[in-house]
């Protein structure tokens, strides 16, 4: 066991272990405090609708040749989710329709504009980790992490004092709105925290996997809990510890870091599952 | 001196008006059932009210010391809500919420007022219950001490009794009707007609447009193709 310690301790003696670590957590808490949101509000997709289009956005940033991609990725990504949330309400095209197609569609512009303008002789592996994420978590400059460090203070903070108001838009809008709560201006504010969300996950689990990151803390925590406070905390708590697991497991056994974090989080969740169905006998029995 | 009024009132959606040129003016301590057949615009006319929907024309004015922002109101039930995880007393807080503006944490004030509706909806132990899986009557109990959280003026109520058996909607109308004796104003959409033996006024809206007492409306025309209407079904 002993040896087992000094052998993690070893490895975050170097710097880029230490980033990933941190620059991971806080995605994984953003991402889960907002989850439970956007779960209950029917947007489980919403993340991979953006995430793709993050995706297309890094593609054209690679091309034009800018060094630091987030520059572009951030604003058209919350550009798409601010348009993605507004249409569930009133659209010609329904949500889901415009989720699926905005998915699909920048994917496949994301990856042509890669394949007409290579920047790298190697484009699959280039493909493979923005999808993926399979090692730019381990490549994080320190202008990343703080960047993300920044961004992820502001996610916890709007969460933090908006949390009231949050809980009364995602439980019942009309009434919210009624009573005059600002209901626009809290989903539009929920769309741009989603968006940033998002393009910060694109470097710890690649474009496809981030709805895994948003879903299943709060699906796993909705198993057992049964108040928004307590599924919040539960939540976050969960995917604060699957994704230590996920890329300390990773960095030890040489496995990608995005789906051992995802693997970690599917486990938890069939436990969650597992024990909110013995629970729910045990209550109906008494 | 009327709680509210409509002046040349036209509603519906998207330029289509539904219902045109209503003048009406609401009474404190009224209790008004709104009725009608289905799509005559009854849920639209209280969303208008609500400013959930903007009037095509006209006005609904409020006085005597009401804001919109102090209606009590119970929406009809949404599908998002039926796997919601939410305890009692995490809603019924919620309608403390409105007039709180940008302030971000409920105060101590707010807790005692939330405490006191549940109380007084008769759900006192039920503060930690998640609100899914309560029965009908009881979720519709805790959205109204939700509402009263928002409002001790006025109460505006969807359908309330929808889906629930007869015994249960008795009695949410009778702790209804203990709420307007306290002196809160009742604005009551219902399918359901046992409801004309509470209010006090009846708005009938449909091709003939009725509002008054409840007496005249009994011999009111509105009445009896409503009652023929009730018997074909």
């Amino acid at each position: 066991m002993g040896e087992f310690f000094e052998t993690i301790i070893s490895y975050f003696e170097f710097p880029f272990v230490r980033y990933a670590f941190i620059v991971g957590i806080l995605i994984a808490l953003c991402s889960s405090l907002l989850g439970v949101t956007l779960v209950l509000k029917r947007f489980s997709f919403i993340g991979d609708g953006l995430s793709h289009m993050a995706f297309c956005t890094m593609a054209v940033a690679a091309v034009v040749g800018l060094t630091n991609n987030m520059i572009l990725s951030l604003p058209i990504t919350i550009f798409a989710a601010i348009i993605l949330l507004r249409s569930s309400t009133n659209a010609k095209i329904k949500g889901d329709a415009a989720v699926a197609m905005l998915a699909v569609g920048s994917l496949a512009i994301g990856y042509l504009l890669m394949n007409l303008f290579p920047t790298s002789s190697n484009i699959s592996a280039d493909v493979c980790t923005t999808l993926f994420g399979s090692t730019s978590i381990l490549t994080l400059s320190l202008a990343d992490v703080i960047t993300c460090i920044v961004l992820s203070i502001i996610t916890i903070l709007f969460f933090v004092f908006f949390y009231n108001k949050i809980f009364a838009v995602t439980f019942d809008e009309s009434f919210a709105r009624g009573t005059g709560v600002k209901t626009n201006l809290y989903n539009l504010l929920i769309a741009v925290i989603t968006a940033i969300i998002i393009v910060l996950a694109m470097n710890l689990v690649g474009s496809l996997l981030i709805s895994a990151l948003i879903i299943f803390p709060a699906l796993s925590a909705m198993r057992i809990f049964k108040s928004f406070k307590s599924v919040t905390i539960c939540s976050a708590i969960l995917s604060v510890s699957c994704t230590a697991l996920g890329i300390l497991t990773s960095i030890l056994a040489g496995t990608p870091v995005g789906p051992t974090i995802v693997a970690a989080d599917i486990v938890v969740f069939l436990a969650f599952l597992l024990v909110g169905f013995i629970l729910s006998r045990i209550r109906k029995a008494a | 001196m009327p709680l509210l009024s409509f002046e040349n009132l036209s509603i519906g959606y998207d330029n289509n008006i539904i219902l045109d040129n209503l003048n009406i003016s609401i009474e404190e301590g009224d209790y008004i059932a709104i009725v009608g057949e289905n799509g005559a615009g009854k849920s639209t006319l209280l969303k208008t009210m609500l400013g959930l929907i903007p009037p095509i024309n006209g006005k609904v004015t409020f006085s005597n010391g009401l804001k919109r922002s102090e209606i009590g109101y119970l929406p009809q039930q949404t599908l998002a809500q039926r796997d919601f995880p939410a305890s009692v007393y995490e809603v019924v807080l919620s309608g403390c919420l409105g007039r709180k503006g940008l302030r971000p944490f409920y105060t101590k004030e707010d807790k005692e007022l939330a405490s006191a509706n549940i109380l007084k909806m008769g759900l006192k132990g039920f503060e930690k219950r998640c609100y899914r899986e309560l029965s009908g009557g009881q979720q519709q109990r805790v959205l109204l001490a939700r509402a009263l959280c928002s409002s001790n003026k006025i109460l505006v109520l969807d359908e309330p009794v929808t889906g629930l058996d007869p015994k249960v909607t008795n009695q949410l109308y009778e702790v209804i009707e203990s709420l307007n004796k306290e002196g809160i104003t009742i604005i009551m959409i219902s399918h359901d007609l046992s409801v004309l033996k509470f209010a006090n006024k009846i708005l009938h809206i449909g091709r003939e447009t009725f509002f008054g007492d409840k007496e005249s409306y009994f011999q009111s025309n509105n009445y009896k193709n409503l009652l023929m209407k009730g018997d074909e079904k």
